[in-house]
């Protein structure tokens, strides 16, 4: 179906080319049935299809906001990462014995290599007529063994993974609002506080310690007798010290 | 007279048997969900262009906030996500459509596959759709990192670990990626952002019209 005019020059030194093949839609009369035009027709439809989909993605983009975890720190050297879902089990595999320390290149070539040289070359390798899945056993056997391990490791990556943790790791931690200069940093820094509760009250092996909502005398019997995991009498200074330490800690927020 | 317009630069260039091409061909009734409801595993690769296409247009509006070095970037995801109007939309797009992608991708890869459609004559279609595969997942690792927050920062490190432990090259590879053989950092954030925004979208889009060129030449596989 020719719409438009055709070009008409004035001075056309374009040379014809001979045989040149008809612009005409495939014939598909090998199998007949209810064809139909892909433009406008069809195309509406797959539209249709679509806009459902799209609902789906903007209720899911709505309901749940795309994390993001504190500012990178790269010196934090407790932080245990977790790759995006559709690495996991590559990274888990790494975590086996046969795949990983002197074997890691198991893991991280020879395997991933396999899969993805395999897949390339389905086409070579699975060369009969046949189409059909149970008509091809091997080839669909494979498939299957394959996604199955892909989805055992990613399983065992979820399951293993201590999520709890992996939540308070990232959080976006407020910045504590203190003065260094004051006698109370002063003390802090000086004990051993400070390794196990940050430079900055942001915590480490310990709690956080700002918004606590402890009183003076709750923190410094805290200090004297330990809590949890926190060992007591690790404060060296004299009581006076103590006194102005816990009233210090006891005041710090993140406004 | 749009009709006029039209004929006027059809005159010109022949503008017709371009899109004609695309709109001049029958479906076939065994890939029509309107006539059997199983087709719609057709629709895959369909529905993985049409998120392809969101990304790159959420991502386009990305970069009027993302600022990629490590001072900032961390900053501008956090202002764009909690104080621009729409923001934390447009960046949720960008990330579950990462995702969705993905999913559709490996659906429409079971479909081709376990409809047997990658037999003669459409063996080179799937190489490059293993292609495709391959550069989505590059893409999905690098944008991991863009927000610089601490995941994006602690899996970039384990990644690009795992590729310099391949033989001979890792080193090379790793140097390419990171910027330098040791620190993961300013460098490594500034190559990962013209690697997601730059080289793949590129390889992806030419990647794509291979594709889409060769299935209008082959036409859809035939019912099973
Ligand atoms: C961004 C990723 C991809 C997009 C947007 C895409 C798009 C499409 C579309 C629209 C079709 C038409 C039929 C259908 O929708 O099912 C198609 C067919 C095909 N795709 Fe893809 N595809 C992608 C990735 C892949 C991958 C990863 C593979 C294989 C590893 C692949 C292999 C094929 C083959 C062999 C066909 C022809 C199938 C037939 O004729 O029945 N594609 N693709």
């Amino acid at each position: 179906m020719h719409r438009g005019k055709g070009m008409k020059f004035v001075g056309d030194s374009r040379i014809k080319a001979e045989n040149k093949m008809p612009n005409v839609p495939k014939d598909y009369s090998e199998y007949p049935g209810k064809t139909e035009a892909f433009w406008p027709n069809f195309l509406l439809k797959e539209w249709m299809v679509g806009a459902v989909f799209l609902v789906g993605y903007l209720i899911l983009t709505v309901a749940h906001p795309s994390p993001l975890e504190r500012q990178a720190d790269p010196t934090d050297t407790t932080y245990v990462p977790l790759p995006d879902w559709y690495f996991l089990s590559m990274y888990q595999l790494l975590k086996y014995e046969f795949a990983s320390g002197p074997f890691n290149i198991v893991g991280a070539l020879v395997m991933p290599g396999i899969a993805i040289g395999a897949l390339m070359l389905v086409p070579f390798m699975d060369t009969t007529k046949e189409r059909r899945p149970f008509k091809r056993p091997l080839p669909t056997a494979f498939m299957l063994l394959a996604f199955a391990a892909m989805f055992y490791l990613t399983w065992e990556s979820v399951a293993n993974h201590d999520w709890e943790k992996a939540k308070a790791q990232g959080e976006i931690r407020e910045e504590v609002s203190f003065d260094p200069e004051s006698e109370g940093y002063k003390i802090y820094a000086g004990a051993s506080c400070i390794g196990c509760h940050g430079d900055a009250f942001e915590g480490g092996l310990g709690m956080p310690l700002a918004d606590t909502g402890l009183t003076a005398e709750e923190i410094t019997e805290i200090a004297k007798n330990g809590r949890g995991e926190m060992p007591g009498g690790t404060f060296k200074g004299t009581e006076e010290e103590l006194h102005t330490l816990s009233e210090f800690i006891s005041g710090l927020s993140t406004e | 007279m749009l009709n006029k317009i039209y004929d006027w630069v059809d005159e010109r260039l022949d503008i017709t048997p371009i899109w004609r091409d695309i709109a001049d061909h029958e479906v076939p009734e065994h890939v029509n969900p309107a006539h059997h409801f199983s087709a719609f595993i057709y629709c895959f690769g369909g529905l993985t262009f049409f998120v392809t296409v969101i990304q790159i247009l959420s991502g386009m509006f990305l970069t009027m906030y993302y600022t990629p070095d490590i001072e900032n970037a961390w900053k501008s995801v956090y202002y764009l996500q909690n104080e621009v109007a729409f923001g934390e939309i447009v960046r949720g797009m960008h990330h579950w459509g990462a995702s969705l992608v993905i999913v559709m991708m490996f659906l429409h890869t079971l479909r081709v596959f376990f409809t047997g459609s990658y037999k003669k004559p459409r063996e080179l279609n799937w190489v490059v759709g293993v292609l495709i595969f391959v550069t989505m997942l590059g893409l999905g690792f690098t944008g991991y990192l863009l927000p610089w927050d601490m995941k994006a920062v602690f899996a970039t490190k384990v990644g690009i670990e795992i590729a310099a432990s391949v033989p001979f090259i890792g080193e090379w590879i790793k140097i390419l990626l990171a910027g330098d053989s040791t620190i993961l950092g300013a460098q490594t954030l500034t190559r990962f952002f013209a690697i997601h925004v730059f080289f793949l979208p590129a390889a992806l889009l030419g990647l794509l019209a291979a594709h889409f060129i060769m299935i209008r030449r082959q036409g859809i596989s035939g019912p099973l």
